[in-house]
Formats: structure tokens, C-alpha cells, sequence
């Protein structure tokens, strides 16, 4: 039996199936890291004294950090309009860059995360250190995830663009409808975390 | 997406990616810059929010396609925007209760 609706929109919804459960998904998330937004909140305002992230942590290496993942937004985006435009090479090549940006990211963070570490700071050292370490661990694993995804959409899954180039385009966007939410949480974690 | 789109419209698009791609990294820069006069921590948190929303909306906007989506998606989140508004209130009922706040 073939899976419905994953090309042609359905009636009632206007949308094509996986583009609901994606949103759906994203709505998920977005009540996940908003439950730790929330006890950032309670934690920041019920302390007598929260240290400047801009104190501890390596502004420069978070703002490239923050180029490198807006950077990978617009070149998945591209990804998908590549498809639009039946150029399958281009397609690569962008998807191939968003992997590797997604990479350095987590490289960045890596040495980030060392530097941390070496300075005897860690997730039990204090509270903002615990929910510094929590959310961007979170959001480390959805880029782990995300280059999962993205590998197997660059490699194997990218078969189906042979047979079925449409719903292999869906498949990119929604990809990157994942992957622009990832970059939209770093977007808000930055200043969050380093800024204030 | 939500409409079938010509060659042209996704070349046009491509042109506005660039566009967006320009804006967030000149704000980036405009919330690290402002970082560094330390301002106090309720104009602080304010200024870094709102660049911060202007940025997410932008990438939500025209990289995730939702100036041109279906009713239903706003409805979704819609209905999560509340959820998580509820939720981001909870602290500060907490904290208002107790007459930190």
C-alpha cells in the first residue's frame, strides 16, 4: 500500500502530508526548548546573583558560530531551490556545504565546551552553567540529528530524485523546515546565553 | 510551500535568500556590537530579544516559506504561540507571587 498523499496536497488541509507532520513536529520543539527557556526565566529571576554570559563564555567563537549556522540555513534553502530549478548537481553541492557548516559548528562548540572544561567548569558548577550546558547540548543534538538527516538525503536517499523527483524535493524542505528551526533556537540561545 | 512555482518565482527567490542572508548577519553584528556597552539588564534583555525577533522572523518568513503558507500552519502555531506564551508567563506569576517580581 502506498503512503498517501506524500506528492499532491490533500483537499481539506491544502498541504501534503509531510508538511503537516512536520509543523506539528516543530510545534513539539518549539514547547520543548520552551519549557527550558521557562526555567531559564525562573532560574535568572529567582537568583540574587546571575553572572554576564559575556563574563565566562567566548563571544567571538559564539558569533562565529552564529554566522557558520545562518551561513548553513542559506545554503539548505538553496539546496531546495536547486531542486525547484532540476539542477541536481547545484543541489548537492549546497546540501554538501550545509553537512560540513553543520560540522564546523559543532567543532566550534567542541572547543568551546574543552576550553570550559579545562577551567574545571562544568553543568554541576553553578546553576547558570547547568542551563548553559543543557541548552546548548539540546541544540547540539538536533544538529547531530540534522546532519544525520541531511548525510542520508545527500547519499543514499538521493536515489529517489531518479524516481521521483517531487516528493524528493518535499523531502528537502521539509529537511530544511527542521533545519531553519534549529538555526532559529542558536539565534535566540546566542544572546541568551553569551549576550546578556 | 503552499503554490506550484515557475522558474522565474524561485530565481526571484533566490535573489531575496541573498537579501536575508545580508540582513541576519548585519544583525548579528548590530546584537554583538550592543553587547558591549553592557547596558542594564532590563534594556539588555530587551534590545537582544527584539533583534533576536526580528532575525527568527526572517528566517521563519522567507527561508521556512511562511509568508506564503497555508492557513492551517498559522493555526498550528497559532495554538503553540499561546502554549508557549502561558509557559513563558509561569516564572513571573511565580515570582510575582512570592512579590520578587
Amino acid at each position: 500500500m502506498q503512503v498517501p498523499y506524500t506528492v499532491h496536497t490533500r483537499s481539506d488541509t491544502g498541504l501534503y502530508n509531510a508538511k503537516l507532520g512536520i509543523w506539528l513536529f516543530l510545534s513539539s520543539e518549539v514547547m520543548l526548548f520552551g519549557a527550558l527557556f521557562s526555567s531559564y526565566i525562573l532560574l535568572r529571576v529567582g537568583a540574587d546573583t546571575w553572572p554576564h554570559g559575556y563574563e565566562h563564555l567566548n563571544i567571538p567563537l559564539g558569533t562565529v558560530n552564529t554566522a557558520v549556522l545562518i551561513t548553513s540555513s542559506v545554503t539548505m534553502v538553496m539546496a531546495w531551490a536547486s531542486l525547484m530549478m532540476k539542477d541536481f548537481a547545484k543541489y548537492r553541492s549546497y546540501l554538501g556545504a550545509t553537512i560540513l557548516l553543520a560540522i564546523v559548528f559543532l567543532v566550534i562548540k567542541g572547543f568551546e565546551y574543552a576550553a570550559k572544561f579545562e577551567h574545571g567548569l562544568y553543568p554541576s558548577t553553578s546553576t547558570y552553567f547547568g542551563i548553559y550546558f543543557t541548552l546548548t547540548g539540546l541544540h547540539a543534538l538536533h544538529i547531530i540529528g540534522g546532519i544525520v538527516v541531511n548525510a542520508y538525503l545527500w547519499g543514499p536517499g538521493s536515489k529517489m530524485w531518479k524516481t521521483d523527483p517531487e516528493r524528493f524535493t518535499h523531502r528537502i524542505e521539509i529537511a530544511g523546515l527542521y533545519w531553519h528551526f534549529v538555526d532559529i533556537v542558536w539565534i535566540f540561545l546566542f544572546p541568551m546565553l553569551y549576550l546578556l | 510551500m503552499s503554490e506550484a512555482h515557475t522558474l522565474e518565482d524561485v530565481k526571484q527567490q533566490v535573489r531575496r535568500y541573498v537579501l536575508v542572508f545580508v540582513a541576519l548577519l548585519a544583525l548579528t553584528i548590530v546584537t554583538v556590537t550592543i553587547s558591549y556597552f553592557h547596558l542594564s539588564v532590563v534594556p539588555a534583555i530587551i534590545v537582544a530579544l527584539f533583534v533576536a525577533s526580528i532575525k527568527g522572523t526572517l528566517v521563519a518568513s522567507y527561508f521556512m516559506h511562511l509568508i506564503s503558507e497555508r492557513k492551517l500552519v498559522f493555526f498550528v502555531l497559532i495554538l503553540t504561540g499561546v502554549f508557549f506564551l502561558a509557559l513563558m508567563t509561569l516564572p513571573v506569576l511565580h515570582h510575582a507571587d512570592r512579590g520578587v517580581v
